[in-house]
């Protein structure tokens, strides 16, 4: 039985091979005692060290700018100033004097307690900063202990590298030939380490928890990149799985810039919106080159996170114009803030829920905090002007909701009108679609908005009460289930019927088989994660919109998940095998 | 040349840390004069990466600069400017 291990993905990809640990050289330092008289000649070891330690940092610097460019290497002048640190230095040579103990262990002393103090910050780019400074602190010890510079130019196999964390100069010298993939139980999303792993194509999975612990030593790996998984001692099944989806990835990479600037159309000309998912706005270039027509789902969690203050609406209108005025002409959707459930809000310290999924969350939270939900109103109407933009509530479940939803926005528009500032009248106002109860009322809130948009996450999550988390009952969080599949039809029918248009913004619609279901149902926008975009558009270009519709209507005739997803795959093989095989 | 001090509030999205802060760091060593921060009861050299970072200052922070030396005012201006442009941003995606 093999286990799988949630992650943040940091690089896309998918990687198999043998774990090799980088972790566990903990460096001895060594102490004893030395004489007033000795002080100096430490120190100058110290200065001889710090100099060796600048020249192979200069070192991986400029590997770094050849390879990746100059903006990575700067990455590392940090690293540069500390050695060149005159507090640090001072306090080195008062711990000398007073402690009358060798420089490695008084060095050693000094940078661990600037560590401590950075490891008890709430602040996550300052506690990222850490993996630097203990990345500085070994390299200065190993050469004042003249030993081998580090652990991953020892390599000597290639294969998955597992480590508690990587620092930004370790990672810059991995290679591709040695390193297939790397997994981490520490770093975020926007570490250094994440960005440079994306920048050298290497799959990556950081913040593990406890990898280093779970993974066992020789173990077989896979490292799925994009999701974020880490499966350990796959059996035959998951490997033949992922040799497929492995497969497909390359071939997204070849079909790439052929299909980044064709149109998303059926072969009989059927044409349907495909965009993509972002949580950042520095995800944009990355859309862009994946060829979407633009933003179907513009997250806005990112603003409240990671901080102790509420973002202003000067801050939150130069976020959203700036992705408005990048995409334009083409739509850029913003999803008002879904907090709560498992996102955090810092500010509030909001109480932990038994079922936070359930919980007060989304547009509960924004109909209940109508202080802050005005301010991201105010944000996103100001923006309007600057771009295509849209909006969508998130986690409506019935007509109450979104009406009062739509009556605070109104009032928001009249106090812009009254105050002279200028926003878009005709911005479009959708709703998400991702409750059951919201599914099977959306007749009556039609009537409301002028799209809807099916969040598959939470709907398949809600109506087959699974929850997506739990390992144990994964099997049945079935995107085939008929259950869905008539939902999801009722929605795009009802929404048709009422003139409205019909997105999809889930991992659903990403799934090269599921898309083909999706686009014989009818649906008008597909929004995607960047990387699943080339594949949706290769599977809607394969196909005529009349084939697509036929497998839609047998499909909805069988009876179990299983047979739902084995007689859409013989569907895709029969237009495009190359994505099935 | 009397001592100087300004203080501001920090405008990168990232803070007073990493590269913001290695780039005080670097603009604060081209000048004779003596640079110190603050921020609420924390007083902190300037040249000091280290010092920089352990003040935690995030996007909002106020902090105040001190300059005392020959080149003081040069040395504010030039500081002031560099903690109150917003930086490129750097390679994400």
């Amino acid at each position: 039985m093999s286990t799988t291990l949630k992650g943040i993905p940091a690089a896309p990809g998918i990687a198999m091979g043998k774990a090799l640990f980088l972790d566990g050289e903990e460096l001895s330092v060594p102490r004893r005692s030395i004489t007033e008289d000795q002080v100096p000649y430490e120190m100058l070891r110290l200065e001889e060290a710090l100099i060796k330690t600048r020249h192979q940092i200069l070192g991986i610097q400029r590997k770094l700018s050849e390879e990746l460019g100059s903006e990575h290497a700067e990455i590392l002048n940090a690293h540069l100033l500390v050695l060149e640190d005159q507090s640090v230095r001072e306090e080195i040579i008062n711990g000398l004097r007073s402690q009358k103990l060798n420089v490695e262990a008084i060095f050693s002393d000094v940078l661990q307690r600037h560590l401590k103090a950075f490891a008890r910050t709430e602040d996550e780019y300052l506690r990222e900063r850490t993996a630097d400074i203990e990345d500085i602190r070994k390299r200065v010890l190993r050469n004042l202990l003249g030993k081998q510079p580090d652990a991953v130019t020892r390599l000597e196999e290639s294969g998955i590298v597992v480590a508690r964390d990587l620092s930004p100069s370790e990672t810059a010298q991995m290679h591709k030939r040695h390193v297939l993939a790397f997994v981490t139980d520490i770093g975020g999303r926007t570490s250094h380490t994440a960005i440079m792993a994306k920048s050298l194509e290497i799959p990556a999975v950081v913040g593990l928890a406890s990898a280093t612990k779970k993974i066992p030593r020789g173990a077989r790996l896979i490292v799925d990149g994009t999701r974020g998984e880490v499966i350990i001692d796959p059996d035959a099944e998951a490997i033949k799985r992922y040799e497929l989806e492995q497969r497909r990835y390359l071939e997204v990479g070849r079909q790439l810039l052929h299909l980044k600037d064709l149109p998303a159309e059926t072969l009989d000309h059927h044409k349907v919106i495909l965009s993509a998912n972002i949580e950042l706005p520095d995800e944009l270039p990355s859309v862009i080159a994946h060829g979407a027509s633009g933003v179907g789902l513009f997250r806005t969690e990112f603003l409240y996170l990671n901080r102790q203050d509420f973002p202003t609406e000067e801050e939150q209108f130069e976020a959203y114009s700036s992705v408005a005025k990048q995409v334009a002409p083409h739509p850029v959707i913003i999803r008002t803030m879904d907090l709560g459930g498992d996102k955090f809000f810092s500010p509030l310290q909001l109480p932990s829920e038994m079922n936070p999924f359930m919980g007060w969350r989304a547009i509960r939270f924004s109909l209940a905090r109508p202080d802050i939900f005005r301010i991201q109103l105010r944000a996103i109407l100001r923006a309007s002007v600057h771009g295509n933009l849209k909006m969508m509530y998130p986690m409506i479940t019935g007509p109450e909701e979104l009406r009062r939803a739509n009556e605070i926005l109104h009032e928001v528009r009249e106090e812009l009108g009254r105050e002279g500032i200028p926003f878009s009248k005709e911005m479009e106002v959708g709703a998400m679609i991702e409750v059951p109860s919201a599914a099977m009322t959306c007749d009556l809130l039609a009537g409301e908005v002028s799209f809807f948009s099916i969040g598959t996450n939470d709907l398949i999550q809600y109506s087959l009460a699974v929850d997506r988390v739990n390992e144990k009952i994964a099997y049945l969080y079935e995107p085939t289930h008929p259950a869905i599949l008539r939902l999801v039809k009722q929605i795009i029918d009802v929404g048709h019927a009422h003139k409205l248009w019909v997105g999809m913004c889930g991992e659903m619609a990403g799934e090269p088989a599921l898309s083909l279901l999706l686009l014989g149902m009818g649906l008008d926008e597909f929004s995607t994660s960047p990387v699943q975009l080339p594949i949706v558009k290769q599977v809607i270009r394969s196909v005529e919109y009349s084939f697509a519709k036929s497998v839609t209507e047998q499909a909805m005739k069988l009876r179990t998940g299983k047979e739902v997803e084995a007689f859409l795959t013989a569907s895709l093989k029969q237009v495009a095998p190359a994505l099935v095989e | 040349m009397p001592p100087l001090h300004k203080t501001i509030s920090i405008v990168h999205r990232q803070g007073l840390h990493a590269r913001p802060a290695a780039l005080f760091v670097q603009a604060a060593k081209e000048f004779s004069s003596r640079v110190t921060v603050k921020k609420g009861r924390k007083i902190v050299d300037g040249k000091s990466i280290m010092g920089l970072l352990t003040l935690a200052a995030h996007q909002g922070s106020r902090i105040s600069i001190h300059v005392d030396g020959p080149d003081a005012a040069e040395a504010l201006e030039r500081l002031i400017e560099l903690m109150t442009t917003p930086l490129p941003e750097t390679p994400k995606s």
